[in-house]
């Protein structure tokens, strides 16, 4: 029989340290939703997804009551919608979005992915509809997240798409000014967009993925710190052999969550996402994971390093725990969902600065963000191109999910709700971009040797 | 299908012998029991066969947590393999 100690291990983990299964994310292929009339489209994308996804949510359920894990999120990622919609005799693609946002309530999920565009290295009809489009799409919309891959390794950055994101995140945030900018927090801007990952706002179902895939996300920022409690003062080995060990466990009932999923729905299992996640909820705080490293807040010197061997001791950990890891694994830092990041960007430690050289080493980037309302398109363009910078050279996912709440100035507090928290507003350098945003144009794909 | 039956609360009188009626009514099988008490509180883990439980899982686990309430005790009822999953290479 089991060991009671382990039993009672894992019961701990659960009720005290917030270990959960993040989201089961059913991702969805739309190809064949194409249709010239856009009305068409429309109810076929509604009727694939009711169709698909119609047990999900009851699965997932069962599974959680069956194991005694809680499973927080059920999503569904789809198609970018510019590569469907764009087969439509339309420029409007509001309607799709809305499709989508209809389809998600039907299920019953959380969130929908996949009102997104791939544009690294340049856009098509398609694509341009579908950005115009987006501030409309998420203030008319409630489930529906959006992103737009902008650079890649392979690519380069786009600077023209670039230029029209930054324009994009402040139209939405002026569109959902009544809610503090909302719409912005279920819009991402990436560079080397996952195909695969399961984690909103930014999963989509890539084209390369089969009709129907089950991807798992786990989470557990909260068992590794109390793991790491019991080491403290011992040398960083000990430390990462501790991460390592966690990161493990977490992994594996992921991966059972998964299998699980997979044949209970007839849909192949994809990959686990060994991210781990935060939550506002106290003892669900990446920050606080690097604080009890050693630092007296998060944002001072030694953050990055401690965030680089957080990142690659969860990886090493939880690769032997599942036949596939995939998505964006490794540790997500959004400043709203995190407790500790809260509290150190509203003590001044935690700057965008310091953020922007922490996404260096760990997974995504500078997420959740909010910056005064008055900060300029063309500086959030510039925002998102260093971010994308980092990722192109790097060879890594970065994105960039920033909130220019309207009427807002540093020091105030934007309350998202729910996992989405609550944002301190940030400063940023007032230094004008508009010249460098204004160029246009393509930054070249980087060199794949001489590195250093 | 086996599952792991955990009870945990303040010690007293006849706990194994109430759970373990709640379990017979129900056709669940107790394989194994092991059971300490650290400081004052009961703790109880319990191996059962559930494959010929005559309600489904969910619903056992919601009433053998309800009992447990009102006897102020934490009992819970999941399937074996989360544990192997988490503990067993």
């Amino acid at each position: 029989m089991l060991n009671q100690k382990d039993i009672l291990s894992t019961l701990s983990m659960i009720d005290q340290q917030n270990l959960d299964i993040r989201t089961i994310t059913m991702g969805i292929s739309l190809l064949d939703c194409c249709h010239s009339d856009p009305k068409v489209a429309c109810d076929k994308i509604y009727d694939k997804i009711t169709t698909s996804a119609q047990n999900l949510v009851k699965t997932g359920e069962d599974i959680e009551a069956e194991l005694g894990i809680p499973i927080v999120n059920k999503r569904i990622s789809v198609t970018p919608i510019a590569l469907v919609a764009g087969a439509s005799d339309t420029d409007d693609y509001v309607p799709f979005a809305q499709a989508l946002d209809r389809a998600a309530k039907e299920t019953g999920v959380n969130f929908i992915g996949g009102f997104s565009a791939l544009v690294q290295k340049g856009m098509t009809r398609g694509d341009r509809n579908l950005i115009a489009s987006i501030p409309e799409a998420l203030a008319v919309t409630d489930l529906v997240c959006s992103s737009v891959n902008i650079g890649s390794t392979k690519a380069g950055i786009n600077m023209d798409a670039v230029r029209l994101m930054g324009e994009t995140v402040k139209a939405c945030a002026a569109r959902t000014a009544h809610q503090g900018g909302f719409g912005c927090a279920k819009l991402v801007v990436f560079c080397n967009a996952v195909e695969d990952n399961p984690f909103m706002a930014g999963a989509f179902h890539g084209v390369g993925e089969p009709e129907r895939v089950i991807n798992v996300g786990v989470s557990g920022p909260g068992v590794v710190h109390h793991a790491l409690k019991s080491v403290k003062g011992q040398p960083f080995d000990v430390v990462a052999e501790t991460i390592k060990k966690t990161a493990f466990q977490v992994t594996r009932m992921g991966q059972l969550v998964a299998q699980e999923a997979s044949s209970r729905l007839g849909v192949p299992f994809g990959i686990v996402d060994l991210s781990l996640a935060p939550t506002p909820a106290i003892g669900d705080s990446v920050a606080r994971i690097l604080e009890e490293m050693g630092l007296e807040v998060c944002g001072g010197h030694g953050t990055t390093a401690a965030l680089a061997l957080l990142n690659d001791a969860v990886k090493k950990g939880g690769v032997m725990a599942s036949s596939s890891v995939g998505g964006l694994s490794g540790a997500f830092i959004p400043v709203s969902e995190d407790e500790g990041m809260i509290a150190a960007a509203r003590s001044g430690a935690l700057t965008l600065e310091k953020l922007e050289a922490m996404t260096c080493v760990c997974s995504v980037g500078l997420d959740m963000i909010a910056v005064p309302g008055d900060t300029t398109a063309a500086t959030i363009s510039a925002i998102i191109a260093d971010e994308a910078a980092i990722g192109m050279i790097n060879q890594k996912t970065t994105a960039v999910r920033i909130i220019p709440a309207p009427g807002t100035q540093v020091g105030d507090t934007v309350e998202l709700g729910g996992l989405l928290g609550s944002a301190p507003v940030m400063p940023c350098h007032t230094g004008s971009a508009e010249e460098f945003v204004a160029r246009g144009g393509r930054i070249p794909a980087p060199m794949h040797s001489l590195k250093n | 299908m086996r599952a792991i039956v955990t009870v945990v609360g303040r010690d007293q009188v006849g706990i194994i012998a109430a759970v373990c009626s709640q379990l017979s009514e129900r056709n669940v099988n107790v394989l194994d029991i092991s059971q300490t008490i650290l400081q004052e509180y009961f703790t109880m883990v319990m191996l059962v066969d559930v494959s010929k439980c005559t309600v489904p899982f969910a619903q056992l686990a919601q009433e053998l947590s309800d009992d447990g309430k009102e006897r102020s005790l934490d009992i819970r009822v999941q399937r074996e393999d989360i544990f192997n999953a988490m503990h067993r290479i």
